[in-house]
């Protein structure tokens, strides 16, 4: 909506200068705009080429479009963005896009096949953070002008690395596949930077959404692209308003200042029942919540300890209780929804069990044990049941409780002894997570990267060979048979206690309706959201 | 009794010390006259006793003993506070919290009055450059904006009591230095003290013996008063989640995490406020008479 | 006493223990940038950007260097020059921090005027238990309660944050404080809806700053009292009331001038607590956030602007103090 028909609006509304308090004080969102109450201070950037927190990926995914997407009418199938369809070569290193005729980017200029090469190329350029997800794919700042290259409509892309076509295609619907307007975005280049200063808060774009403001710490505002290729957006506007607290975001949403609350906890979502003017649905989402134990300390190197520490947790007692709704029990590095991933849950609390295994490892009165976890909810509560839990066989667990991003830190110098965190796919494609947790073929000190397999000392070269076989495996069904043997296998003998996977639970106004936040942010889309 | 009370109250006291006396007991007098400083002094020997007593009170156990079925409870027999989102008894955390708030207050007490009159007292006494210097110091922390400060100490040190302690005591010791210069600067030219110089007593020696009593009430004053604001600091701290840590009952970090159910089961983060905001009250009254006492006194 | 160099010195104090403290926090800045999954030449590219691979002193030579030519550096978190930033979260902390203000000063000063004249009866006793549970209220859970009961429950005021979704945006900022930007354009709507929001944050600000200038104003009034040229004025005939509200009042001015200067800082810095809880994005929530994300440059430049207020009144303070304490003027 333009200024000028949103004052018009007010105005028509209270001319008076002296409006009433209620009606001050309960102004409702606009039909024509959709508030979403949300945490959003993880965003740093909202440059495709670096943004790489969640609340950035999901304004970057509805800002611009990608090579290829997975698209919001069905989640599962991969269909052309950008590009309107492609091809792969018979050796599985080439890949050829055509782009899409008559797209056009905001600015209202068609969006060509060199936009999207000078789109990979930046990334590669300016190395930020996730340029880890396409250099993997042999490109790097020397070669990538050599392998990725445009030609009339279509963009050709070679890889140098051995891995499977389809996990090369999902990587062309993430957020670094995202197509920015190159003159635009070279006419903001300053000391060489490829625009990454001005586009960290601007967009040159071609998606649903054209960015119209964020402002740190406070608020995302987006405005319908009227010629976007899908149709026009249901909502004019769509504002991401930072609202850190979970019952200030109830709040909101019982007020009808808000639409969505997005980071509402089991307890603020249960009193929402009775309430007919607000629908909670919940959605799956893809995050592994899981304790990671360093097998630099003593106990931990032993697998009965292990085995039995996997025996002390109750599982079903948190999920049932405050985490209810909002975990599921899922024991595996893959998160259920993914390619591969097998529903998995092998363990119990079963502290007679765990004390007798305890025993024959030869800690029969248990040991001490320091865990870091990050100072919030649920990761307070979940590391106080694990504590009391494992108590029970004699462990002593003493918590930590730090920032998150101190836990990390902790994490990555394999300083810690439990460290309790959780994990978030890169891209839709087991490799994603399988290249972290069972990756670790160099156990030095410093390796050159540091998958969360080698932060928790756990060496394992075999096993690393098996899962990069499955990353290139063309064939789709030995490949899925392959991931399934390797989750087994990491849930048995890993040094990794997983817990949970979480769902999304998004509570509405029950007039807003069609958003869907997907299983990661990718997928979030704000297109489709209707106000009746 | 009345001996006694005849004793005190003398006129024309026969020695030093029954003088003194009679100087404390009548400021008593008019104290215990003050209803609202009473009140300050009995929440405040409350507190004391609850902390003393909490395993008498309340159940240890249940301060950390989670019922994950009995989540959330209301006010009942059985949990006089409810229960918080673990399933813990409120009650119990509230009384064992007094033990922590007791401890953070005392320990920057330990801290700041120490430091204080270890840099106000040479100030007032030596004058000159070690007064410039020593003042300059306290004035560059004056300066400082406390809460932030301790905030940003308290983030740096890592979250804890003791780092909490620390925090509120590096920026709460500065008047503490300045008044104990104002007051020996007052009383440096007093005749007993410039006798005991004569007879060659030591500077520290004079410092110990003979000015630090007669600082001490004022400071005992301002220290009393400034409990309240170390206690909300301190809970504020706890609120921010840089106070003491899970599964420990702090007051403030009880609020931070009862915030989250305010709507529906309000007594978990009002109860602990409460608890924060009487003692506070306990105090203010108490330093409130307190520096009244003292005014009339002198 | 060149109060200039102290100035300098009180600053370089600051800005040097601010420093060090960011540089311990125990969260790796180049973490908080580019996240948990980097890689390595990246991680290493940042950390040589920001400076953090040359030695401590160096570094904190650089960043005052930079900091005299009015360069705080950029901001992680909000990609902005941190001076921008400033310049804008200052003006939200000032909107709470002035009618709060106000009120204290509008309400306290007579309060305590009150109290100081009728000292010892039951005007006196209520005002300054009025004032002692200012003093001892949490301010994080009455501002709690006060959401829940007067917007939850209760609907009277706007929720947290400056302004409804629906008024965002809508005036350009000039001031950068909502309802004076509002007026100059005449958007009513917007003012009112502003004003909703602030009433309940600036109340409870309101209400601890009257606290604390009631108390001072009683005791400053008090002295004054005793003084003879009270009981002289009053032997001359002049009304008790003209000699209370214009003589005495008029000379404890000067302190309460420092009083108020005093209060003004504390609710500077106290907004840290008070902001938390109103989602207010203001100087105090700036700070915070960025100490919880160890983004150094905004901590300092938010601690300096701080300070900085700080140091100018308390060299307020300090002018005024010798008139304060009789006993430190006689040396």
């Amino acid at each position: 909506m333009t200024e000028m028909t949103r004052r018009l609006l007010l105005a028509g509304t209270a001319a008076a200068p002296f409006a009433t308090w209620t009606r001050i004080a309960d102004a409702a969102v606009p039909k024509d705009t959709a508030v979403f109450a949300k945490q959003i201070d993880d965003l740093i950037s909202l440059d495709p080429g670096e943004s790489y927190e969640i609340s950035g990926g999901e304004v970057v995914t509805n800002v611009y479009d990608r090579l290829l997407r997975f698209e919001a009418e069905d989640l599962s199938k991969l269909v052309g963005g950008v590009a309107e369809s492609w091809t792969v070569s018979a050796d599985g290193k080439s890949f050829t896009f055509k782009i899409r005729p008559n797209l056009k980017f905001h600015s209202g200029a068609p969006v060509t096949a060199e936009d999207a090469e000078f789109s990979l190329h930046r990334v590669v350029m300016i190395a930020k953070t996730p340029a880890f997800l396409i250099t993997q794919l042999g490109w790097t700042k020397d070669t990538v002008k050599d392998l990725v290259k445009a030609s009339g409509d279509t963009l050709t892309a070679k890889i140098t690395a051995d891995l499977a076509p389809s996990l090369v295609l999902s990587l062309m619907t993430s957020i670094v596949a995202s197509v920015v307007e190159k003159k635009v975005v070279l006419s903001h280049e300053s000391n060489g930077d490829f625009g990454n200063g001005w586009l960290k808060t601007n967009s040159a774009a071609s998606g649903a959404f054209r960015l119209v403001s964020w402002k740190a710490n406070e608020s995302v505002t987006l405005e319908a692209n009227p010629n976007f290729r899908l149709g026009p957006p249901g909502m004019k506007r769509v504002v991401i308003r930072h609202v850190p607290e979970p019952a200030s975001q109830r709040l909101l949403l019982e007020k009808a200042d808000a639409d969505f609350a997005r980071d509402l906890t089991p307890d603020q979502i249960r009193p929402l029942a009775n309430n007919p003017d607000i629908k909670v649905e919940s959605f799956k989402a893809a995050n592994t919540f899981y304790m990671g134990l360093n097998l630099g300390y003593e106990p931990l190197a032993n697998p009965k300890v292990r085995q039995a520490m996997k025996m002390l947790v109750d599982y079903d007692g948190m999920a049932k209780s405050f985490l209810a709704g909002r975990f599921f029990v899922q024991q595996s590095f893959l998160p259920i929804g993914f390619f591969g991933a097998i529903p998995l849950t092998p363990y119990k609390l079963d502290v007679a069990k765990a004390k007798a295994l305890l025993a024959e490892a030869g800690f029969p009165d248990g040991f001490a044990v320091k865990m870091a976890a990050p100072n919030v909810s649920p990761w307070t509560e979940i590391s106080q049941s694990v504590q009391q839990t494992m108590g029970q066989a004699g462990i002593k667990v003493s918590i930590e409780p730090m920032e998150l991003k101190a836990v990390i830190g902790q994490y990555r110098a394999r300083t810690h002894q439990i460290a309790m965190l959780s994990w978030g796919p890169d891209y839709f494609d087991p490799h994603t997570n399988a290249d972290s947790f069972v990756h670790n073929d160099d156990n030095s000190d410093n390796p050159k990267i540091k998958p969360i397999a080698w932060r928790n000392r756990w060496f394992i070269p075999d096993i690393t060979k098996d899962m990069l076989a499955a990353a290139r495996e063309l064939d789709t069904t030995k490949r899925a048979e392959q991931y399934a043997v390797l989750q087994k296998k990491v849930t048995d003998e890993g040094p990794f206690i997983f817990m949970f996977q979480n769902n999304i639970q998004v509570a509405r106004r029950a007039t807003t309706t069609g958003y869907n936040p997907g299983i990661s942010g990718d997928l979030s889309y704000f297109r489709n959201i209707r106000k009746s | 009794m009345t001996a006694a009370r005849t004793w005190l109250l003398d006129p024309a006291p026969a020695s030093r010390m029954q003088a003194r006396c009679g100087r404390w007991f009548r400021a008593w007098l008019g104290f215990r006259r003050n209803k609202l400083a009473m009140t300050g002094l009995g929440i405040v020997l409350l507190l004391v006793l609850m902390a003393v007593f909490a395993p008498l009170i309340a159940d240890r156990q249940a301060t950390t003993l989670q019922d994950l079925g009995n989540r959330l409870q209301p006010v009942s027999w059985q949990h006089l506070f409810g229960t918080d989102e673990l399933g813990r008894d409120i009650f119990a955390r509230v009384v064992f919290g007094s033990r922590i708030t007791l401890t953070i207050v005392a320990m920057v007490a330990l801290i700041v009055v120490p430091v204080g009159l270890a840099i106000g007292l040479p100030a007032g006494y030596f004058g000159g450059i070690v007064d410039k210097v020593l003042m300059r110091l306290t004035d560059i922390f004056l300066a400082f904006p406390r809460l932030v400060l301790a905030l940003a100490f308290a983030a740096a040190l890592g979250p804890g009591i003791e780092n909490a302690v620390i925090a509120i005591a590096l920026t709460a010791w500065p008047p503490y230095a300045r008044l104990a210069r104002a007051e020996t600067m007052t009383r440096r030219r007093a005749e007993f003290i410039q006798a005991a110089e004569l007879q060659g007593a030591s500077a520290l020696r004079i410092i110990a013996t003979q000015i630090v009593p007669l600082c001490l009430s004022s400071v005992i004053i301002r220290l009393t008063l400034d409990m309240a604001g170390i206690i909300l600091t301190a809970a504020g701290l706890g609120f921010l989640g840089l106070g003491a840590q899970p599964p420990a009952p702090e007051w403030g970090a009880m609020v931070s995490s009862g915030r989250q159910v305010l709507l529906d089961q309000w007594w978990v983060a009002t109860i602990p406020g409460l608890a924060i905001f009487i003692v506070s009250l306990g105090f203010n009254l108490l330093g409130d008479g307190l520096r009244d006492a003292g005014d009339s006194r002198s | 006493m060149s109060s200039l160099a102290s100035v300098g010195l009180t600053f370089l104090g600051l800005t040097c223990v601010t420093f060090f403290i960011g540089r311990v926090i125990p969260i790796d800045p180049v973490l908080a940038i580019v996240g948990d999954k980097a890689s390595p030449e990246t991680y290493a590219r940042v950390r040589t950007e920001i400076g953090l691979d040359l030695p401590l002193p160096v570094q904190y030579w650089r960043y005052l260097l930079k900091v005299v030519h009015g360069d705080f550096g950029s901001s992680v978190i909000t990609s902005h020059p941190v001076l921008q930033d400033l310049l804008q979260v200052f003006p939200a902390t000032l909107e709470l921090a002035l009618p709060a203000l106000f009120i204290g000063v509008v309400v306290g000063i007579p309060m305590g005027v009150v109290a100081a004249t009728h000292r010892g009866r039951w005007q006196d006793q209520a005002i300054r238990l009025l004032s002692l549970l200012g003093y001892s209220m949490p301010v994080f859970w009455l501002g709690l309660v006060g959401l829940l009961l007067f917007y939850a429950v209760l609907g009277w005021v706007g929720g947290p944050g400056r302004l409804d979704v629906t008024y965002d945006d809508i005036v350009s900022p000039v001031t950068g404080m909502i309802t004076i930007d509002s007026l100059l354009v005449g958007e009513y709507d917007v003012f009112w809806n502003a004003v909703s929001h602030l009433l309940l944050p600036a109340s409870i600000l309101g209400y601890l700053s009257l606290a604390y200038i009631a108390r001072m104003t009683r005791s400053f009034m008090l002295s004054q009292l005793r003084q003879e040229y009270v009981l002289a004025t009053l032997a001359k005939g002049l009304s008790p009331w003209r000699v209370v509200w214009v003589h005495a009042l008029g000379n404890v001015w000067v302190q309460l001038v420092t009083v108020i200067a005093l209060t003004f800082g504390g609710l500077l810095e106290g907004a840290v607590l008070t902001e938390t809880v109103f989602a207010w994005p203001g100087l105090g929530l700036y700070v915070k956030n960025s100490l919880f994300n160890a983004d150094l440059n905004a901590v300092l430049g938010g601690t300096v602007l701080v300070g900085v207020v700080f140091i100018t009144l308390n060299m307020l303070s300090d002018l005024v103090y010798p008139l304060v304490d009789p006993r430190a003027r006689d040396q």
